[in-house]
């Protein structure tokens, strides 16, 4: 085995393979890798980036829910508070009421008493006349007595 | 002169299965999922591209094309080793007994129909081109006039020259004495690559060859020497290409 012509048309295969790859091989395939790269590293950003939104969306709904139980805590205190009042309220004026109606039963049984009184005091001042006509056996002029009348039933 | 017709065409035969199967794969390349031709090819692009990042510092954009075909080429081409030796041989020699039987040149009409076969000069095809030191040599030639390239184009004629005369020792005395290291230096790196290569598989072919002469014993012994190969057929390749990066890469940077 020498030496001979083959070496030379190798080098220039060779030569000529490498200027092949050089411009028609090489740059599509690393470009597409590289692309690729960027391409992959883009969605990895984005889905990290998205990841912090996600947890800085989920912090501020935390705390918006904070927020709204503080304030629906505060309403139902407000509430209760109000419900509170709204009950001593209506038992003061219950209470009121009650004593309102207790006075003017009162009232009414008084002034019922004091007319009951009235009419038993003219019967009784009826009886008494009465009384004394029988015992003086004579016609007492109810007119003329009306005086010592008005004067028994004062003393009733 | 002569020419190896076989290795040579068996060789640029696999650098156009190279190139031609690596362009389609560009054309194709797609930058969303690729599919799984496309996917071998990355991978050997990412890992020569990885090659070549840690070695080679400049900025360089033929770095790389050059290792690519280098690691490809001498990988598809020592993969010729895996062929059984003398499989193609006798089939071209048989094809050259029925075209032409006159190349023979000798009397052989009382050979059996297989030595004859084997007796006709086609019967005498490298299949593995890197078997042959032509191939490796010129390959190593491409090489040297790359490293020669590197340097004037990265230092300048004169800045080559100077780095020839000046170093290792930087006295105007000593400079023949520089130049003939140097030089000895610059020539033994494409010699040493281009024998390294052969030396390896044209070993291993010897190796081959000897144990089809064994008889049906070939078979488990071939077969292991097969396995074998197939580390030495990667590893040469990629020797090959790294110390050609390597050899650029000095070229390039100043010491």
């Amino acid at each position: 085995m020498d030496i001979n012509l083959t070496l030379l048309g190798q080098s220039i295969a060779f030569a000529f393979f490498v200027w092949f790859t050089m411009k028609f091989v090489w740059p599509p395939i690393n470009n597409a890798i590289e692309e690729r790269q960027k391409t992959i590293a883009d969605g990895l950003a984005a889905s990290k980036r998205a990841t912090e939104d996600l947890e800085n969306a989920r912090a501020k709904a935390d705390d918006e829910l904070n927020a709204a139980k503080v304030k629906a805590a505060a309403l139902i205190d407000q509430a209760k508070k109000r419900a509170t009042k709204l009950v001593e309220e209506e038992t003061q004026r219950g209470h009121a009421e009650r004593e309102k109606i207790i006075a003017s039963g009162y009232a009414e049984v008084e002034a019922e008493r004091n007319r009951v009184r009235e009419e038993l005091r003219k019967q009784v001042a009826f009886l008494a006349i009465t009384g004394a006509e029988k015992i003086i056996e004579r016609e007492v002029d109810a007119q003329k007595q009306s005086d010592i009348v008005e004067k028994l039933v004062a003393e009733l | 002169m002569a020419v190896n017709v076989g290795a040579l065409s068996v060789a640029l035969i696999l650098g156009f299965i190279f190139v031609f199967s690596f362009m389609l794969v560009g054309r194709k390349a797609t930058t969303g999922v690729p599919g799984k031709f496309q996917c071998f090819v990355e991978i050997i692009i990412e890992f020569i591209s990885t090659s070549v990042k840690e070695t080679f510092h400049v900025k360089n954009k033929l770095i790389a094309p050059i290792a690519l075909t280098i690691f490809m080429w001498i990988f598809l081409m020592n993969l010729m080793k895996l062929v059984p030796v003398d499989w193609l041989p006798a089939v071209f020699g048989m094809v050259g007994l029925l075209i032409t039987p006159e190349a023979i040149k000798y009397d052989v009409s009382e050979y059996s129909f297989l030595e004859q076969v084997m007796a006709h000069p086609w019967s005498y095809l490298t299949i593995a081109p890197t078997t042959d030191i032509n191939i490796t040599m010129g390959m190593a030639l491409g090489v040297f006039f790359l490293i020669i390239g590197y340097s004037i184009y990265f230092k300048g004629l004169g800045g080559f020259i100077k780095e020839l005369s000046f170093t290792p020792f930087n006295h105007w005395a000593l400079v023949p004495f520089n130049l003939v290291l140097e030089l000895v230096t610059l020539i033994s790196k494409p010699v040493s690559l281009g024998l390294r290569l052969f030396g390896n598989l044209y070993a291993g072919e010897v190796i081959f060859i000897l144990i089809a002469l064994v008889g049906l014993y070939q078979l488990p012994l071939h077969f292991a020497w097969a396995v074998f190969h197939i580390l030495v057929i990667v590893l040469q390749a990629f020797l090959f290409m790294m110390l050609t990066i390597v050899y650029l890469s000095m070229a390039a940077e100043d010491h």
